[in-house]
């Protein structure tokens, strides 16, 4: 069964159109990644997903349930850590995991999760004294508390220091093997590639482009970049003609071919008969980042 | 359930201990000012005044009301709207905390501070002024019940309805000051002018301070005052709980 289905969803705030006709498929066991800019209706869309908001039109299943008439199946099946939302100043951090362990029901081992999140050292620390990163790794640890089968994770990184990144994607492919499903909302495009399994990149409140990192990169990327010192002979013309590549551009001192394929070999060797063999050449494969960027632009380009 | 009601009523009644301006309003204030009306008028029964009752006599259960009232006005407002203005509610709300777990740790901090401020109210008239005990102990205690669920309801209507922590704050005090000066937890109601009885009759506070007089100072239970609270109880809670299950 899928963990999540949205079908035309559809979401507005007075005159603003937030989300605007999306649809997404997260089948069980799925790290499925929401990616796309600021204010383009990715909160709004988890929020509906999860009951939290009621959209204008459109159908959402979680498990089969729909989180407006069965809200408290849904509630059982689902953890949030929500983007922006907090806890009172001076609550400690044991009292969450105490409150928020008692609201999911079931056993929950209080010190084994402290320990588990890095928190143990803060547990008697009110939430108002905690650093950035220190909340939001105890929203997160929240969030997994009731032991849900889907898990929203919204910007869960934002605000975490490298190794605490780290840590967190450890622990969400460590959820995702007891099978946990998650949607993680990101915009850090390598916490995306690394983690997610699918990714949509929604865009003014439309899902413009859905699949695998790997295959958005491919589809989307624009191929290899080599970049180099030009020669002040450089016959650019001859560069374009070659095969896989598809663009020849000189910033300065830099000269930039892009293409794939046999690019690279073919651009090495052409430098070499026109006697710029001592030339060094900078190959960049194309990242979801590149992907994302021509997504968005394509996006944006239509309004 | 009962569990999340009970770790809620908990963590929120450490919360309320470690707010100093609610603590100050319920715990301490009510004394204060207690302590120096009787400083001024002692506990001598003046026929003119305060219906011809002893003032700490009068003023002791007038107290007890006011110490509901600064939950009710101020207390339990500012919380709300914190909590709404922060995302505490809409955390809660997504993690499925129920409107009535909600509901029950609230008033269960709301009994609770009234109940350790009269206490303290009592004890302190009782030692330094002899206050009488009350002559109706059960009609005290029920009208005390009602008057708490009567100020946890106009509570919960001021926490949903004003927009910003500052302005329950603002507002709060403004009706707390407003509501003890005119509402007999002041200067006596007979020196009050007729304008300010009809203000303070528009107030919750008087209706409730009278309903505990009565049968403290052996006039029986007020079936007025009874009925008067009721129906702000009623008509608060019909406004306040619909707003509250749309609170994000
Ligand atoms: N409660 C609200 N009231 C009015 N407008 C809102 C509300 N919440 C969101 N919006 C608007 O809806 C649009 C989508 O917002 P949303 O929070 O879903 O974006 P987002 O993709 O999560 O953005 P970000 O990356 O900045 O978190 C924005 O234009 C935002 O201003
Ligand atoms: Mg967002």
């Amino acid at each position: 069964m899928d963990a999540l289905r949205v079908e035309g969803l559809y979401k507005r705030y007075g005159a603003t159109t937030a989300v605007n006709g999306v649809d997404l498929v997260v089948p069980e066991g799925e790290i499925f990644g929401i990616l796309g800019p600021n204010g383009s209706g990715k909160t709004t869309t988890v929020e509906c997903a999860y009951g939290l908001r009621a959209a204008d039109a459109g159908r959402i299943r979680v498990f089969g349930a729909d989180p407006q008439s069965d809200p408290d199946r849904v509630g059982r099946l689902v953890g949030t850590q929500l983007q922006d939302s907090a806890l009172p100043d001076r609550i400690t951090v044991g009292e969450a995991v105490h409150l928020f362990a008692a609201v999911a029901g079931g056993p929950v081992d209080e010190a084994r999760v402290l320990v588990k999140w890095g928190l143990t050292g803060k547990r008697r620390a009110k939430f108002g004294s905690l650093s950035g990163g220190q909340r939001q790794r105890l929203f997160v640890a929240l969030a997994l508390l009731g032991r849900p089968r889907l898990v929203f994770l919204d910007e869960m990184t934002t605000g975490l220091d490298p190794g605490a990144r780290r840590e967190v994607w450890r622990l969400v492919e460590e959820i995702r093997r007891e099978g946990t499903t998650v949607v993680l909302v990101t915009h850090f495009m390598d916490e995306a590639e690394r983690l997610c399994d699918r990714v949509a990149v929604i865009v003014n409140g439309r899902v413009r482009a859905v699949g695998t990192p790997a295959g958005l990169v491919g589809q989307y990327g624009g191929g290899l970049r080599v970049r180099f010192t030009a020669p002040l002979d450089l016959d650019r013309a001859k560069l374009a003609v070659l095969p896989g590549a598809t663009s020849v551009d000189r910033h300065g001192e830099v000269c930039e071919v892009r293409g794939h394929g046999a690019l690279v070999t073919a651009l090495g060797h052409q430098l070499t008969i026109d006697g710029h063999g001592d030339v060094e050449l900078h190959v960049h494969p194309a990242s979801l980042e590149d992907a994302y960027v021509a997504i968005v632009g394509a996006a944006t380009e239509v309004r | 359930m009962m569990r999340a009601v009970r770790a809620l009523s908990w963590i929120e009644l450490k919360l309320f201990l470690r707010e100093p301006v609610t603590v100050v309003f319920t715990l301490a204030l009510p004394p204060l000012v207690l302590y120096v009306l009787a400083q001024v008028f002692g506990n001598t029964p003046n026929p003119a005044v305060y219906g011809g009752a002893g003032p700490v006599n009068y003023y002791v259960p007038a107290y007890i009301g006011l110490v509901a009232a600064s939950l009710g006005l101020i207390g339990l407002p500012v919380h709300l709207a914190a909590y709404r203005e922060r995302g505490v509610l809409r955390r809660f709300q997504a993690a499925h905390v129920s409107v009535p777990a909600l509901l029950a740790s609230q008033l269960f901090v709301l009994f609770a501070g009234v109940v350790a401020g009269s206490v303290i109210l009592v004890a302190l008239a009782r030692v330094s002024y002899a206050v009488a005990w009350p002559v109706s102990w059960l009609g005290v205690a029920f009208s005390l019940m009602l008057g708490i669920l009567t100020f946890a309801a106009t509570g919960f209507l001021l926490g949903v309805a004003l927009p910003t922590t500052r302005a329950a704050q603002g507002i709060g005090m403004l009706l707390w000051f407003l509501m003890m000066m005119v509402s007999g937890a002041g200067p006596p109601p007979e020196v009050l002018s007729a304008t300010l009885r009809a203000v303070a009759t528009a107030t919750p506070l008087k209706h409730v301070i009278i309903a505990l007089q009565d049968p403290w100072l052996g006039r029986g239970v007020n079936w007025t005052e009874t009925l008067i609270m009721t129906g702000v109880l009623l008509v608060a809670s019909a406004l306040a709980v619909p707003a509250l299950r749309r609170r994000t």
